[in-house]
């Protein structure tokens, strides 16, 4: 059985033989779903990222919309000769520009929510793990209370107190995101901590701060990432649920979530394509995303090396 | 035993006393009270009676323990939309999330099993393969997305089902509750199907690796020797072992269902808890969304409690390393 990563830190890997990077490239194209699923993510990541370049119209342009264009099917045509291909909302918005904005910001979210959750509950763990005694016994409980509510409710909480707002969101999805990477990171760091190279390191004098993140973080790294990818897909996924419930993101910038809820009063008169193609845009997004996610969770796990 | 008891009941107050300080000081400090408590067109001699008579000139320590009185005492304040006592507006709710809950938690559970003790048995196969891709699109799939489609299909383009609102109730043995009426039933299964997704997913799952975990072992082979049916064999050697960990995670997920039907009552238009506490954080009607997660948080740590001391009665293994 080989272990995963190198105790000396990653850019310093040999070139001449394969490199651990090599195998876990060569290990996550192996599967085709996961392939696929990345294949999806990247194109769904550079539409959000390039969408003021490639959407037909700017959906926060309100000069740019016309009332008389409401809920159009899609494929239909607007008096000024525009083509509507997934149809138009109620206030004349062309669907297609604004999944494509929705898009930016529910990753946006997703992603701003999930790296500052991870520096946080990383950072505690870690601390924990490696300062152990009462201060340890302190985070970890309040991990598992806070682990014994559901996401869901605890964001309620935070929302109904906080109201709405991007930053608000945000800060709602990090509390609740937090714990899970607080508990990861501890449970790798415990078992780390006791290996030779740390002893050696402190041997060596080297301060608790350089022991903490030069060399037990970066051991402690697989199991985050593998953490960190299904979380974005949750954090978009909460978002979006949120949002849809009218106490997430204000209605200036719709994300996907607000445009599914602007189009669920039309549904019940057969207006499908309000909600159905931003739906469909959301739906893509998490199961690329757990897909990698499930890949890289076997090809990161030692327990499944041969 | 007792002292294991005695801590996690301590442990169980605290939360509740953090929690108490996080609500009131969300409700108390971040907005002013004065603004959300009275009404908008009233003039300096009222706000100043007012400020006066709700005791919000007086330190905040002491506007604390004031709040932790009326808590204690039942008294959550009155709902400005409805203008009756908060507390008693959501027990008047209740029932419609409780009957909810259970009729999805009996989805989950009665398809669930079945099928994934179908798909542990006969893993390779084609069906098997279908129910566990089904799976894994409860767990990807947002809630709320399948709820619309769940209307969009079955309500507006087949018709066959009512998509919004409770059905009539009856009372049957002095419960009212609209699970006895074929209106009520009608209504409650399109809700009840969109919440228990995941937690069907969650069950077959369960049921499957359970079944992988039981199939090889050698009480199967002993009794399938013995000459039982395999019929016999699943439904009761196996079934039983699988049992243990599948009744805790359901234990566990009745809370989390609570949880999540705030989203399913949005869309359906259920008249429960979930769409009150969500219609009075868009009406800014304070009093009721301090009540509610007040509420549902007592009743979670109540539940988390409740489970933490079956653990410790069933597997002494739990309590003994709480100690260390």
């Amino acid at each position: 059985m080989a272990t995963i990563l190198p105790d000396e830190p990653l850019a310093a890997a040999p070139a001449a033989i394969e490199t651990p990077f090599q195998r876990f490239v060569r290990d996550f194209f192996a599967s085709r779903l996961a392939t696929a699923g990345l294949i999806i993510f990247m194109i769904i990541l550079a539409i959000a990222i390039i969408a003021p370049a490639i959407s037909p119209q700017n959906p926060y342009d309100l000069s740019q919309l016309d009332i008389l264009d409401g809920r159009q099917p899609p494929g239909a045509t607007s008096g000024a000769g525009f083509v509507f291909w997934l149809g138009s909302d109620d206030q004349g918005r062309d669907m297609l520009s604004g999944i494509f904005y929705g898009l930016r910001i529910s990753l946006a979210v997703g992603v701003i929510s999930t790296v500052l959750a991870l520096v946080i509950g990383g950072a505690l763990g870690l601390f924990a793990a490696y300062a152990g005694g009462r201060l340890e016994s302190l985070i970890m409980r309040i991990v598992d209370i806070q682990l014994s509510f559901p996401a869901i409710l605890v964001a309620l909480i935070l929302l109904a107190v906080l109201g709405q707002g991007m930053d608000k969101i945000i800060i709602a999805l990090v509390t609740v995101q937090w714990a899970y990477y607080a508990r990861t990171v501890r449970a790798t760091a415990l078992v780390e901590r006791r290996k030779e190279y740390v002893e050696a390191a402190r041997c060596l004098g080297l301060s608790h701060a350089r022991i903490m993140f030069r060399h037990l973080l970066p051991n402690c790294m697989p199991p985050l990432i593998v953490v960190a990818t299904v979380q974005v897909a949750h954090a978009i996924a909460l978002e979006a649920t949120l949002s849809f419930l009218g106490i997430g993101l204000p209605i200036t910038e719709p994300s996907l979530g607000l445009l599914i809820a602007r189009g669920y009063e039309y549904l019940l008169s057969g207006k499908y394509w309000i909600s159905f193609f931003p739906g469909v845009a959301l739906l893509l997004t998490i199961v690329s995303i757990n897909l990698i996610g499930d890949q890289l969770r076997d090809v990161l796990n030692p327990r499944l090396q041969h | 035993m007792t002292a294991f008891i005695i801590r996690r009941v301590m442990q169980a107050v605290v939360v509740l006393l953090v929690m108490s300080l996080l609500v009131f000081g969300g409700v108390y400090l971040l907005g002013n009270p004065v603004d959300v408590l009275i009404a908008a067109d009233a003039d300096q001699l009222e706000r100043q009676r007012a400020i006066t008579a709700l005791g919000l000139d007086r330190p905040l320590w002491e506007q604390y323990l004031v709040f932790v009185r009326d808590v204690l005492h039942g008294d959550l304040g009155k709902s400005f939309v409805y203008n009756i006592p908060a507390l008693q507006l959501i027990l008047q709710r209740m029932p419609a999330t409780l009957e909810l809950a259970l009729t999805s938690m009996t989805i989950a559970v009665g398809l669930g099993i079945p099928l994934g003790l179908y798909a542990g048995y006969r893993p390779q196969s084609f069906l098997a393969r279908t129910i566990m891709a089904g799976s894994i699109l409860g767990f990807s799939l947002p809630t709320f997305w399948v709820g619309l489609m769940l209307i969009m299909v079955f309500a507006v383009e087949l018709g066959w089902l009512p998509s919004t609102g409770r059905g009539a109730t009856a009372t049957v043995f002095g419960i009212t509750s609209s699970l006895f009426t074929r209106d009520g039933l009608a209504h409650v299964l399109l809700p009840a199907l969109n919440l228990a997704l995941f937690n069907l997913a969650l069950v077959i799952r369960l049921t499957r690796a359970g079944m992988q975990e039981n199939m090889p072992m050698d009480y199967v082979k002993f009794a399938r020797a013995k000459g039982l049916t395999m019929r016999r064999v699943i439904l009761v050697h196996v079934f039983k072992n699988i049992l243990i960990p599948l009744v805790t995670v359901i234990g566990l997920q009745l809370g989390a269902v609570f949880a999540f039907a705030v989203v399913t009552e949005s869309i359906f238009a259920w008249p429960g808890m979930g769409k009150l506490i969500i219609d009075s954080i868009n009406r800014l009607d304070r009093p009721v969304v301090v009540a509610y997660l007040l509420v549902t948080v007592t009743m979670f740590v109540l539940i988390n409690l409740i489970v933490d001391i079956l653990y410790s009665v069933l597997d002494p293994r739990v309590r003994l390393s709480d100690r260390s």
